[in-house]
């Protein structure tokens, strides 16, 4: 077991170094980074001593041990269009991102999960019918699609719910939060239904297939056989046994419903670090492009680590498997 | 690939025409057993079909200037009491013909999304050859950055590749230019796919005797992955080509609607729909809601015409 943790971690590091490399020479070798600091009236002189004290006169390898230690130390440099150091703007708007994923997450697990077992159980009536429809539509349309459709909808037309923004704000100094007002959570509603539908039909799918998989096995029917209740069999024998891949899957795909903010962020104006992160892709602003890159890799490398070691203390195949690789 | 008799026995059969053949093959039969493959297949044959010709189809030229007016901006569509026959389903601000935007639009999604699913394909079949075939470490090079590719979304490398490319070339840039920095973003964020199925498959061809008999005679490494391993490899490949043909217009899609793909001079159905969006607010639904629509249409049908042709070629499930 200890082997296969440090592999995977080993492995792990390996994927962030590479990262670090992409967005290293991102940031070293597209564009001049001395170009943003610079006016026309500046002179060799004052250029030349502007690259020096930047280190970029240094050997690459050792800008590049310098760059990963800085980031290490959450040092990303200055942002080019702001002026202000990267690590501070994405400190501002991380809170809102993460707020959005926590939403659209539970949003995807309370709403799929109902869906799935229900759809599981009895796979012939008309509602699970309507449920697989709806599946197969949330998985054909792009995600700024939806956020149009609901936006149409319930802000446009019926006016029910704000269509853009985080409003309610309320700020406890290191973290922002909109759970606390209703404004806040009215604001959210919207945004996170965007962002969690893609994650919700497949969890409805997968708990419907897993479901359907675990009724014909033989200790749950050798459970019906004991005369439990159709309740007890369905949720404490069934359901159980169903929910280990979907916690896994939910785990996995934390990591793109960040990577998916960008869109909804976009339709909905919502200030967290995917609008910025867009922004910066449309004035190539590469410090915050790099530094989002590597956050961004190191949530993804975390969570799918976390997951894997889970996993294998739950399944010792796994464990077993990975040795003879 | 072919599923009649005729070609299993290798004797040819010139009583019997290729329409007839394809009438007596498996997919043949399971095409007509399921009747949303037929609608999605007849849903893909007229959008793909209109957006061809949509020179001769398109009411009007949403690009001539010269025909556009301001007069006619803002028209609903044709049942609404001020809509008019001449702009079916309506215009926008300036007048343009939402049909007909719709329809050229249409043309340029599928022309990238096209370009993209053949270069990512051409990359991941090259590259999974040669992985397969060759083994050890470039193997073991090529798999590990596939395997750290797949870690992030297909959307993240294509925005992330655009960025770069765009710092690369600068901000001013040609039509062109964009056109094809969207192209490459699609062809490279999809190529894992195509190399991990092709690697698999090469592993067990390299191992085969007419594999061995090629190398005896002295063919080139390349002849011998080309000509010989490639059409023994290339089925499963159509199938992801199908269903990333899907993928690939979302995500051309959202890269215009983003504002980092096709710009309004040229636009494709997500530009249309950035552009819309911004009149949603005023009452002007159908400029949004209209491209939104099609390409929904668009991709639920490739998707189901997709998962019926996996399941089709699929030899378990006969």
């Amino acid at each position: 077991m200890l082997a296969f943790i440090l592999r995977r971690i080993g492995q792990a590091i390996l994927v962030l170094l590479t990262v670090a490399l992409i967005s290293f020479s991102l940031f070293r070798f597209v564009g001049d980074p001395t170009q943003q600091m610079t006016s026309q009236d500046t002179t060799l002189e004052e250029r030349l001593q502007i690259r020096k004290n930047l280190g970029l006169d240094d050997p690459v390898i050792i800008q590049f041990a310098r760059f990963v230690g800085n980031a290490a130390r959450f040092d990303f440099g200055v942002s080019y269009q702001n002026r202000q150091p990267v690590a501070k703007l994405i400190g501002d708007r991380f809170p809102a991102t993460m707020e959005l994923a926590f939403a659209s997450a539970m949003f995807a697990l309370f709403a799929g999960i109902p869906m799935g077992v229900y759809a599981g159980l009895k796979p012939n009536s008309w509602l699970a019918r309507v449920f697989q429809t709806v599946s197969l539509v949330g998985i054909s349309l792009p995600t700024f699609l939806i956020g149009i459709l609901l936006i149409f909808i319930f802000s446009v037309t019926f006016g029910l719910l704000p269509s853009f923004g985080r409003q309610g704000v309320v700020n406890l100094g290191f973290w922002t939060t909109g759970f606390l007002t209703w404004e806040g959570i009215r604001s959210l509603i919207l945004p996170s239904i965007t962002l969690g539908l893609f994650q919700m039909t497949l969890i409805m799918r997968l708990v419907r297939s897993e479901m359907m998989e675990v009724l014909r096995t033989d200790y749950v029917k050798f459970a019906k056989a004991r005369g439990l209740t159709p309740r007890a069999v369905n949720y404490r024998h069934a359901l159980k046994n169903t929910l280990i891949p979907v916690i896994t899957i939910t785990g996995l795909q934390l990591g793109s419903i960040i990577a998916f903010a960008i869109i909804t962020e976009t339709v909905f104006q919502w200030p967290g670090m995917g609008l910025m992160f867009l922004q910066a892709v449309q004035t190539v602003d590469i410090p915050i492009m790099s530094a989002y890159l590597l956050l961004v890799a190191t949530l993804f490398v975390l969570i799918n680590l976390i997951v894997d070691l889970l996993y294998a203390l739950v399944d010792p195949r796994i464990r077993l498997s990975g040795k003879a690789a | 690939m072919s599923d009649s008799p005729a070609s299993a026995t290798g004797k040819p059969e010139p009583s019997r025409s290729m329409l007839a053949r394809m009438r007596d093959s498996d997919i043949w039969h399971s095409f007509t057993r399921s009747w949303i493959t037929m609608i999605a297949a007849l849903v893909t044959f007229i959008l793909i079909f209109s957006a061809i010709f949509a020179h001769q189809i398109a009411p009007n030229d949403p690009f001539n200037l010269a025909s556009l007016s301001l007069l006619d901006g803002g028209k609903p569509p044709f049942w609404s009491p001020d809509g008019e026959w001449r702009f079916p389903l309506g215009t926008d601000q300036q007048g343009r013909c939402v049909l007909s935007s719709i329809l050229f639009g249409m043309r340029i999604s599928l022309i990238v999304g096209f370009l993209g699913v053949v270069l990512a394909a051409v990359i991941g079949i090259t590259l999974g050859l040669v992985s397969g075939y060759l083994g050890g470490t470039v193997d073991s090079v090529i798999m590990r950055i596939a395997d750290v590719q797949l870690t992030f979304p297909a959307i993240l490398i294509a925005l992330l590749i655009d960025g770069t490319m765009r710092a690369l070339v600068g901000t001013a840039r040609s039509e062109v230019l964009v056109f094809w920095v969207l192209v490459v973003s699609i062809g490279l964020s999809f190529w894992v796919q195509y190399a991990r199925t092709v690697r698999g498959s090469t592993m067990v061809e390299r191992n085969k005797e007419y594999v061995q008999a090629a190398r005896l005679i002295g063919l080139g490494r390349v002849t011998i992955l080309f000509r010989h391993v490639l059409p023994n490899v290339i089925g499963p490949v159509l199938v992801i080509i199908t269903i990333n043909m899907a993928l690939a217009i979302i995500t051309e899609a959202t890269l215009s609607f983003l504002g980092v793909g096709l710009p309004p001079t040229e636009p494709s159905l997500g530009t249309l729909i950035r552009i819309g969006n911004e009149f949603l607010f005023s009452g002007e639904w159908w400029v949004v809601i209209f491209p939104g629509l099609t390409l929904a249409a668009l991709v639920l049908a490739i998707n189901l015409l997709g998962d019926w042709l996996r399941d089709a070629l699929n030899p378990k499930l006969r």
